[in-house]
Parts: structure tokens; C-alpha cells; sequence
């Protein structure tokens, strides 16, 4: 594809975008992920999961590629090796408390194994696909109306049970044993959260390729956490900053002949190291403030 | 073992049956109980034990606690006194004995009592707000989402924000939880297990990780909300000292048994060297506190971090985890 060029008129630039079916259904499906992989990446970062939710999303690779190795859907290659990948990792962790360092090995290795197998994958395919870019780094050029669709069932079933199980999950991630002894069931909780986190990572692994899905999973939910302690207020700001990035890195990918994933993960680290700048002026300026005060009310003394 | 209580506590006096602990007039009690369904026990054991991977750790308790007691739960680390309150939260079985918690069986009275588990310090990196995790004790169990307009919200707002003010938490109450000194996350700790007015607080080492005037207030807090709110207040201690003049009842839990009575009846050196068949010495300092030297740690190989010494002055402790 030659790269159109930015106009600067948002109306126009749009109206060229929009002309491409290809694009809408690359804006349809980016708004879907943002917005699930940011509501479940909350919860993860929250959790302190995120190393589960990466091998996840480094599965998501040889899921895919054994999909197009085998010739069965591309979705149900995603949605199947995560979810599968998830419940495992809940059996792994099975009798132990939650954020425990023990399995990281364990599981590091599996995931090595598993990149590498997706390799392999590719590599006995031989096929059309020039190579594993587009899976491990994401691209938006071949998203079907159908692939849409499934995003979008998928992504509304998570989202239903995060209402559901929300507030006990929240419960049970910052204060386990309370929630315990107040009855929520925080191991099945725990188990269906990986599930959960299984199928948002599936989701945004079609997005941003298996190995950027940091990018939607992590950086929005860390930005709005520095931004907000608040937690319906955090959520909501993880869910917009997601969905921002998404589309920003969409018009950035169609105008510029660069990889998604590299736009979308740029743009919300960017986003993230300015809360993080922000907090910390915010701070310094408190501090001086209090300082201040503390001169004059001595000072009066 | 259950001597007489000698100072019966003055609040019991305005809404219960004047005879409410001493299981000497237990059947003048018993009677009142019938008349007017008060002046049972909140808390009962008898003959409780408990096992844990096949080895017991206590037999033979028996206790009884009146709303509006305050009991502590004293012994060496790894006896099982975490093990008590997880036994009458019902989060785990006891071996033997019956157990009535508020007149059902363990884990039945639900939002009726309250829990502090043994020190939790949240990570510093918490981003969620003390007040949240007041919250939290009050709906934090219900699924689904709260409607924004329903009717109840402000009620439990309001309630959230009552509470916090009763433990005196109000200044730092919006600050990220994390960001909390040891004190403060125990207060705003102590109003999310007050938060649904429990009629039981079941409080695992509340003062631990504190300094010594932060655990004098908490002290004094618990002492408030037991004697003036009329919740029972079960407290494991690890330094009997900051508390014993709020204490109504202490249980002294060895390997194998335990004695319950009053504080001047159990921490002394005859009871305690009884108790550990071993001379165990009380030493009373001129300030009024006490020292219990001599006295055994459990055999166990404890997941417990603080090694040695009761009743000595507690470092800074607040970087190691608790295991169990
Ligand atoms: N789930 C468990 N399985 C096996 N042993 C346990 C379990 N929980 C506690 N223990 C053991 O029971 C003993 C008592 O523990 P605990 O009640 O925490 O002691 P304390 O609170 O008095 O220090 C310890 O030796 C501990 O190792
Ligand atoms: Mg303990």
C-alpha cells in the first residue's frame, strides 16, 4: 500500500479512512480490544498477574500459527491455545497465594518452549505468510467482518462477567483473605479471572501481534492507576486511554508505512511516562506547598 | 477452667442481664437467657481442639465470651492462636467440641463478624484508596454492579464515612492505601471489620508492626468500640501489655491446652508454669507491665517470622510477610 497522505483535516482524513473497508473494520475491532483488554488489564495489573498475562499472550503465538499451519480458523487458534493456556496456569497455581514467585520459572520455560514451537509452526507452513512478523507484531490489514463479529461476542461475554464478578473480584485481588472469610469464593475466582484474562489476550494479541499485547493489556491500566487512585474512576480513564491509543496508532499505521504495534505501544508508553511526569510535578509542587506553609506558619510563630 | 470474672464490666450492665459471664451463676444466666434471648455467650467452646496436618495443636478449651467482652488470645508463636480465629470464622474445621458463634455454627453469622487477619501490609504501589478498602467490608461481596442511583448508595456511603471517622481515620482516609503508615492501614483495617456493625471483632495481632504509641491508640480504639459499641472483641496479642487494662478475659493457649480468666488470674507464675509444666516466671515491672520469662516457644517448625522473646519490644518487623 502507498502511504496516503495526512491532510490535517480530521473530517477529510477521516472520510478517506472510512473509505476502506478494510479500515473500518480495522477501527471496529481496535475499539473492541481496547476497551476488553483494558477492562481485564485493570484487574490484571491490580492482581500483580502481569507476568501470567504475558505468557498468555506469547501463546497466542504458536495458537495462531498452528491455526494456520493446520488450516482450522485463525480466531479459534487465538481464543483456544489462550484459553487452554489460562486454565493451566490456574491449575499451576492451584494451593498457592496469589502473586507468588514460585512458578515464574516454571512457567518461563513453558513459555519459551511454546515461542519456540510457534516458530517451528511457521516455519513448516511455508506458505503465503512471509513470516512470523504479522503474528508476534500485530498488523490490521486482513481483519475480516467475520473476525469482527467474533471479537465482539467474545469481548461482550468477558465484559458481562467482569460486571458480574467485578466488585467480589476486586475484593479478593487487594484483600484476600478478608474476602475469603467473608465467603467469596477467591479461588474460583482467581480461576475464572485467567480465563477472563485468557480470552482479552487472545483478543488483543489479533490487534497488536502476541508479543505487544502489553501495549493494551498493561500500559493503559498503569497510566490510569498513577493517574487516579479512584477505582471506578481508574477503570473508566484505562478503558478511554486503551481505546485512544488504538485509534491513534490505526490513523498513525495508515498514513505511515510503520507496524501497528510499534504506534499503539509508543503511544501509550508515551502516555505513561507523562502521568508518571505529571504525578511527579503534581508532587514537588505539593511538597513545595506544604514547605511554604510550614515557613510562614514558623515564621508567624 | 473458668475462674470468676472479678470486675464485671459496667456496660454490660445497661443492656444485659447484670449476671452475664461468670459460669458460676450459670444457671441464674441460663434462666435470664430464656426469659429475654440476650445473655447467651456470643462466643462458645467447649471441649474445642483443633488438628492440623494430623498433629493437634489445642484440646480441651472451653470459653465463653458475653457481648461486649474483651478477650485476648495470648501464647508463643505457632501454638495455634491464628488457628482459633480461623476456627470460629469457620474457615477451618475443629477436630473436636462444639463451637457456637453468635448461636450458629462457625461461618453461619456472616456479616455479624468481623475479621482482621494476621498483618497485612498492603503494597506500597496499592493504587486503591483507604476509603475503598473500608468499602470494600461493606458490599465488596456482592456480585453485579452497584446501580449509581439506587437509594441505598448514599446510606452506605454515609456509613463508610461514619465509620472512618470513629476510628479516627478521616485525614488520610483518601490517600492510596499503600501510601499509609503501619497505623494507618490498621485503622482503616479495624473500620472495614466495623463497618457492617458486627456484634463479634475477631482481630489476629492488630498491634503487631506498630510502634509503641501507635499501639497504645489502637489499643485504646479497640477498648472504645468493644466497651461502647457492646461488640465482643476476640484479639490475638503477641505483648499482652498495651491492652491489658482494656482486657475483661484473656485466654492463655499452651501446647496441648489452654486456661481462660482474667488477666490477674492467668498471667501469673503459678497458672502459666501449670499450664507449660515448666517454671515459667511473671515478673511485673514498677510501671505495671508484665514479663513472662521462661516461658517455651512451640516445637513446631514455625512458618511465624518473629522468633524469641514475649512480652519484649518489637522492632521494626514491618519488611518480612507473614507465610500463614
Ligand atoms: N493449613 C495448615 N497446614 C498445616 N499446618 C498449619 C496450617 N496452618 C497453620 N499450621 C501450623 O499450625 C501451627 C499454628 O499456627 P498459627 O495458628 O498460625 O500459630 P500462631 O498464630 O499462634 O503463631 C503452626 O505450627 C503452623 O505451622
Ligand atoms: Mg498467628
Amino acid at each position: 500500500m502507498e502511504s496516503p497522505v495526512f491532510s490535517w483535516n480530521p473530517l477529510y482524513d477521516f472520510q478517506l479512512m472510512w473509505s476502506y473497508p478494510f479500515m473500518v473494520n480495522a477501527f471496529r475491532a481496535g475499539a473492541i480490544v481496547a476497551v476488553v483488554a483494558g477492562a481485564v488489564g485493570w484487574f490484571m495489573v491490580l492482581r500483580r498477574q502481569t507476568f501470567a498475562g504475558h505468557t498468555l499472550s506469547v501463546v497466542a503465538f504458536p495458537g495462531a500459527a498452528l491455526a494456520t499451519l493446520a488450516g482450522f480458523s485463525l480466531s479459534l487458534g487465538y481464543f483456544g491455545f489462550c484459553v487452554a493456556a489460562g486454565l493451566v496456569l490456574a491449575l499451576m497455581r492451584r494451593g498457592r497465594e496469589p502473586g507468588g514467585s514460585e512458578e515464574s520459572a516454571a512457567t518461563g520455560v513453558v513459555q519459551a518452549f511454546l515461542l519456540a514451537c510457534g516458530y517451528l509452526f511457521m516455519a513448516l507452513y511455508k506458505g503465503l505468510l512471509e513470516g512470523p512478523q504479522a503474528l508476534l507484531f500485530g498488523s490490521f490489514l486482513g481483519i475480516t467482518t467475520g473476525q469482527v463479529a467474533t471479537l465482539a461476542v467474545a469481548g461482550l461475554a468477558v465484559l458481562l462477567a467482569l460486571a458480574v464478578l467485578g466488585r467480589p473480584l476486586l475484593f479478593a485481588s487487594v484483600d484476600p483473605q478478608v474476602a475469603a472469610a467473608r465467603g467469596v469464593p477467591v479461588r474460583a475466582l482467581s480461576v475464572a479471572f485467567l480465563v477472563l484474562l485468557g480470552v482479552a489476550t487472545a483478543e488483543a494479541a489479533q490487534i497488536t501481534g502476541a508479543l505487544l499485547v502489553f501495549a493494551l493489556m498493561v500500559l493503559p491500566a498503569a497510566t490510569a492507576q498513577v493517574l487516579t487512585a479512584r477505582p471506578g474512576l481508574s477503570l473508566l480513564l484505562t478503558v478511554i486511554l486503551g481505546f485512544a491509543v488504538t485509534w491513534a496508532g490505526l490513523v498513525a499505521a495508515f498514513y505511515r508505512p510503520y507496524p501497528l504495534g510499534f504506534f499503539v505501544t509508543s503511544f501509550a508508553f508515551g502516555l505513561f511516562l507523562l502521568a508518571h511526569a505529571a504525578r511527579f510535578t503534581a508532587r514537588a509542587l505539593e511538597r513545595r506547598r506544604d514547605a511554604l506553609g510550614a515557613a510562614f506558619a514558623g515564621g508567624a510563630a | 477452667m473458668n475462674p470468676v470474672v472479678a470486675a464485671e464490666p459496667q456496660h454490660n450492665a445497661e443492656r444485659r442481664d447484670p449476671s452475664s459471664a461468670p459460669s458460676s451463676a450459670a444457671s441464674e444466666a441460663s434462666e435470664a437467657s430464656a426469659a429475654d434471648g440476650q445473655a447467651e455467650p456470643v462466643l462458645s467452646l467447649s471441649g474445642a481442639a483443633v488438628r492440623v496436618g494430623g498433629r493437634t495443636l489445642w484440646s480441651g478449651v472451653d470459653l465463653e465470651v458475653q457481648a461486649g467482652e474483651f478477650v485476648a488470645v495470648l501464647g508463643p508463636n505457632g501454638v495455634g492462636k491464628s488457628t482459633l480465629i480461623k476456627v470460629l470464622l469457620g474457615i477451618m474445621p475443629a477436630a473436636e467440641g462444639e463451637i457456637r458463634v453468635l448461636g450458629r455454627r462457625p461461618g453461619e453469622a456472616g456479616s455479624r463478624v468481623g475479621y482482621l487477619p494476621q498483618r497485612r501490609s498492603f503494597d506500597p504501589d496499592l493504587r486503591i484508596r483507604g476509603v475503598d478498602v473500608v468499602r470494600m467490608g461493606l458490599d465488596g461481596d456482592r456480585w453485579g454492579v452497584p446501580l449509581p442511583w439506587s437509594r441505598d448508595r448514599r446510606e452506605q456511603q454515609r456509613r463508610v464515612y461514619e465509620v472512618i471517622e470513629l476510628v479516627g481515620a478521616s485525614a488520610y482516609a483518601h490517600r492510596p492505601i499503600g501510601q499509609c503508615s503501619g497505623g494507618e492501614q490498621q485503622r482503616l483495617l479495624i473500620a472495614q471489620a466495623l463497618v457492617r456493625r458486627p456484634e463479634v471483632l475477631l482481630l489476629d495481632e492488630p498491634l503487631d508492626s506498630l510502634d509503641l504509641p501507635n499501639q497504645s491508640a489502637v489499643a485504646a480504639l479497640i477498648g472504645r468500640i468493644c466497651h461502647q459499641e457492646n461488640v465482643a472483641v476476640v484479639m490475638v496479642a503477641h505483648d499482652v501489655n498495651p491492652i491489658l487494662h482494656h482486657l475483661d478475659r484473656v485466654v492463655y493457649i499452651a501446647e496441648g491446652g489452654a486456661v481462660c480468666g482474667p488477666p490477674s488470674e492467668v498471667i501469673n507464675s503459678e497458672t502459666l508454669t501449670r499450664l507449660y509444666r515448666t517454671p515459667v516466671e511473671v515478673l511485673s515491672t514498677q510501671d505495671g507491665r508484665l514479663v513472662v520469662v521462661g516461658q517455651p516457644e512451640a516445637p513446631a517448625v514455625h512458618t511465624d517470622r518473629h522468633g524469641h522473646g514475649h512480652g519484649h519490644g518489637h522492632g521494626d518487623r514491618r519488611a518480612d510477610r507473614h507465610a500463614g
